[in-house]
C-alpha cells in the first residue's frame, strides 16, 4: 500500500474504528483505476509492438507469399539466405557505411560548427529557426527536393558549373559508386542543423567560469576547447552517436524515394531492403526473416551502447526509480 | 574560441575580431546550406518547365502561379492533407491520452510489476516504427485494417507510447505528494488529481509530447505507403512522392506541390518551435 494512500484513507480511519473493509474497498478501487489508466495503454502497446515483432519472429520460420495462413514451414532457411545474398550483405555494409560516416564526418563537423556558433551572435535566434527547419521536413520532401535538384544537368550540376567546378559534376543518383556518398550528403543536408542545436544546448552547460579560469592559467583559445570544453560535452557527443547510428540502420525513406536502392542494389539499406523482397515482391516470410535480423541488430547495438557508453548520461532519466 | 567576458578582460582585440568573423562566417555558412535548396523549391514553382530546362538555377521571369494555382486547385492534394491531419490528430490525441494515464499509474501509484511496465515501455524505445513496418503492416492486415486511417493511426501511438511514458513519468513523479493529500482531504479521488490538478501541472511536458508525435505522425512515410494503396487515402509526404513519379518531367509542377506540402509542417514549426527544440534536446537528454 502506498503512503498516500494510507494518508488518503487516514479520515475514513478515524470515523470507522474497523479498518478492515474499508482497505479493503481501498485495494479494489485501487485496482480498478489502474487498470483503467494503464490498460488501454498497456494493450495498444502489446498488441502492436511486442505481438507484431512476436509474429514476424513466427512467419520468419515459413515460406509464406502472404496468401492464406503460412503453411510452409522452412526452419531457418529465410535467415540462411538473407546471409548469403549479395544484395542483402551489401545493404548492411551500406548501414555500416552510412553509420561509420556519420560518426567521422557529420560529428566533428556538427561539433566545429557549434563552437563557432556558440557565443554573442545578432540573429541567433533566427539561425536557430533556420538550422533547425529541414530536420521538420519530411523525408519524403526532402527526398524529392534533392532528387530533382540532382538531376543530370538539373541546378547542383549548373550551380557548380556557374562557379567553374565543371570537374565535379557527376551522375550523382546513377553512378553505383558514388549513389551512397550523395545519399550521405542529403541525409547531412537533413540533420545537420539539429546536431548543431542539439550541441549548442550541451554547451550552454559548460560553466563559462571554467573556461575564464582556464584563460587566466594561460590556457590558449584551442586548448580550452580541447580539454576543458569537449570533455564537458561528452554525454551531448554519446546521445548524438546513438541517434545517429540507430538512425543510419533503419535509414530507409530518402533511400526508397531517390533511388529504390538502386542502381543494381548499389545504394539498398536493410530497410530498403525489407520492402522490396517482403512488400513489393510477396515473400512476406523472408521480408519477416530480414526484419527480424534488421531489429537484432538494432537491438544488440542500443543495448550494447546503453550499457556501455551510455549508462551515466541516462541514469535517472530511463532507468531511475519513483518513490 | 575565446570567451567574450576573457577576451574583454585581455584586449586582443584583433583575436576576438577573427572569432567574430569566424562566427558570423559560419552562421552565414549554415544559414545559406539550409535555405538554398529550400528556396530553389519554392521559387522554382514559379517558373515554368523551359525557364527551369534552360537555366535551372535562375530566378522566376517572368514569375507565373499557374503550378501553385493548379496544386491548390486540386481536390487531391486537399483531401490528402486532410487525411494526413486526421491521422497525425488522432495519433496525437491516443498517444498523449494514454500515454498520460499510463505515466500517472506508473508515477504515482505503487504496484507489484510497477517497474517491470516501465522497463517494457523503455525497451519499446529500442524499436521504432521505421524497423517493425513490415511486421505491423502484416498485423493490420489481419486486423482488416489496410486502407483504414484508424489503424494507422493506432500503430503511430503504439510506437509513440515509450516516449511520452518516458518523458512524462518523471515530470508527473516530481509534484510534490502534499498536493496530493491537500486535494484527498477536500475529497478528490487520485483520478480527479489526474484531471483537476496533475494534467494543467504537466502541460509543459504534454506539449512537448504533443508536438513529437504530431510531428512524426505528420511526416511518416514508410508504414502509410504499405497500408495505403488508394490515391483517396494517401497522405501528404505519400502524395509528395506519388506525384513526383508520376508526373516526372513537369519539374516545375512538383517543385509547387513541395513548396506547398512544406507549408504546414514549417507554419506548424514557426508556431512551436520553442516546444519542438526543447522537446527535441528534452527528449535525447532525458
Amino acid at each position: 500500500m502506498s503512503t498516500v494512500e494510507e494518508r488518503a484513507a487516514a479520515p475514513a480511519r478515524s470515523a470507522t474504528p474497523s479498518r478492515g473493509p474499508v482497505r479493503r474497498r481501498t485495494g479494489r478501487r485501487t485496482r480498478a483505476e489502474l487498470a483503467l489508466l494503464l490498460g488501454p495503454a498497456l494493450a495498444l502497446f502489446a498488441l502492436f509492438v511486442l505481438v507484431s515483432i512476436a509474429a514476424a519472429v513466427y512467419y520468419s520460420f515459413f515460406d509464406w507469399n502472404g496468401f492464406g495462413p503460412p503453411s510452409r514451414l522452412v526452419g531457418l532457411a529465410n535467415y540462411r539466405k538473407a546471409l548469403a545474398d549479395p544484395v542483402f550483405q551489401g545493404a548492411v555494409r551500406h548501414n555500416l557505411v552510412f553509420a561509420v560516416l556519420s560518426v567521422a564526418v557529420q560529428l566533428p563537423l556538427t561539433v566545429a560548427l557549434a563552437l563557432l556558433l556558440n557565443g554573442r551572435l545578432r540573429g541567433r535566434a533566427l539561425l536557430r529557426l533556420i538550422a533547425f527547419t529541414p530536420y521538420v521536413l519530411s523525408e519524403a520532401i526532402t527526398a524529392v527536393a534533392w532528387l530533382v535538384m540532382l538531376q543530370p544537368g538539373g541546378a547542383v550540376d549548373r550551380g557548380l558549373r556557374s562557379v567553374g567546378l565543371d570537374s565535379l559534376v557527376h551522375q550523382w543518383l546513377a553512378d553505383p559508386d558514388l549513389v551512397l556518398y550523395t545519399l550521405f550528403a542529403v541525409s547531412t543536408w537533413k540533420y545537420l542543423g539539429f546536431g548543431i542545436i542539439l550541441f549548442l544546448a550541451g554547451l550552454q552547460g559548460v560553466p563559462m567560469e571554467l573556461r575564464e579560469a582556464a584563460a587566466l592559467d594561460g590556457a590558449s583559445a584551442w586548448q580550452t576547447t580541447r580539454k576543458v570544453v569537449l570533455p564537458l560535452l561528452g554525454p551531448t557527443v554519446r546521445i548524438w552517436i546513438f541517434l545517429s547510428v540507430i538512425g543510419s540502420l533503419q535509414l530507409f525513406e530518402l533511400v526508397w524515394i531517390m533511388t529504390l536502392g538502386g542502381p543494381a542494389g548499389s545504394s539498398a539499406t536493410m530497410a530498403t531492403y525489407v520492402i522490396d523482397r517482403g512488400f513489393r515482391r510477396y515473400q512476406f516470410g523472408y521480408g519477416s526473416a530480414v526484419a527480424v535480423v534488421l531489429f537484432a541488430v538494432c537491438f544488440v547495438f542500443a543495448l550494447a551502447y546503453q550499457r556501455f557508453a551510455l549508462r551515466r548520461d541516462t541514469d535517472g532519466a530511463l532507468t531511475g526509480r519513483v518513490d | 574560441m575565446t570567451a567574450p567576458p576573457a577576451a574583454q578582460r585581455q584586449p586582443r582585440l584583433t583575436a576576438r575580431q577573427l572569432t567574430l568573423s569566424g562566427r558570423y562566417l559560419a552562421a552565414l555558412l549554415v544559414a545559406g546550406v539550409t535555405l538554398v535548396p529550400i528556396a530553389f523549391v519554392v521559387l522554382g514553382g514559379f517558373r515554368t518547365n523551359a525557364q527551369l530546362n534552360a537555366d535551372p538555377t535562375g530566378l522566376p521571369s517572368p514569375w507565373v502561379l499557374d503550378n501553385y494555382r493548379s496544386v491548390l486547385g486540386s481536390s487531391v492534394f486537399w483531401r490528402l492533407m486532410g487525411n494526413s491531419a486526421l491521422i497525425a490528430v488522432t495519433a496525437t490525441v491516443l498517444t498523449c491520452g494514454l500515454g498520460a494515464a499510463a505515466g500517472y499509474a506508473l508515477a504515482r501509484y505503487r504496484f507489484r510489476g510497477r517497474e517491470g511496465v516501465y522497463t517494457l515501455f523503455t525497451a519499446g524505445l529500442l524499436f521504432p516504427l521505421g524497423v517493425a513496418s513490415l511486421p505491423v503492416y502484416l498485423l493490420l492486415r489481419q486486423l482488416h485494417l489496410l486502407e483504414s486511417w484508424f489503424g494507422v493511426a493506432l500503430a503511430e501511438a503504439a510506437f509513440g507510447l515509450p516516449v511520452t511514458v518516458v518523458i512524462l513519468r518523471p515530470f508527473m513523479a516530481a509534484i510534490p505528494g502534499e498536493l496530493e493529500d491537500a486535494a484527498a482531504v477536500d475529497g478528490c479521488g487520485r483520478l480527479g488529481f489526474l484531471w483537476r490538478i496533475m494534467l494543467p501541472l504537466a502541460r509543459p511536458a504534454l506539449v512537448t509530447v504533443a508536438v513529437l508525435a504530431f510531428l512524426g505522425s505528420w511526416n511518416a512515410y514508410q508504414l502509410p505507403m504499405l497500408v495505403f494503396n488508394q490515391q483517396a487515402h494517401f497522405t501528404l509526404p505519400l502524395g509528395v512522392a506519388a506525384f513526383q513519379s508520376q508526373y516526372s518531367q513537369d519539374t516545375a509542377g512538383i517543385l509547387a506541390y513541395t513548396a506547398l506540402s512544406m507549408l504546414p509542417a514549417l507554419g506548424f514549426f514557426v508556431f512551436a518551435e520553442r516546444r519542438i527544440v526543447g522537446g527535441m534536446a528534452g527528449a535525447v537528454k532525458g
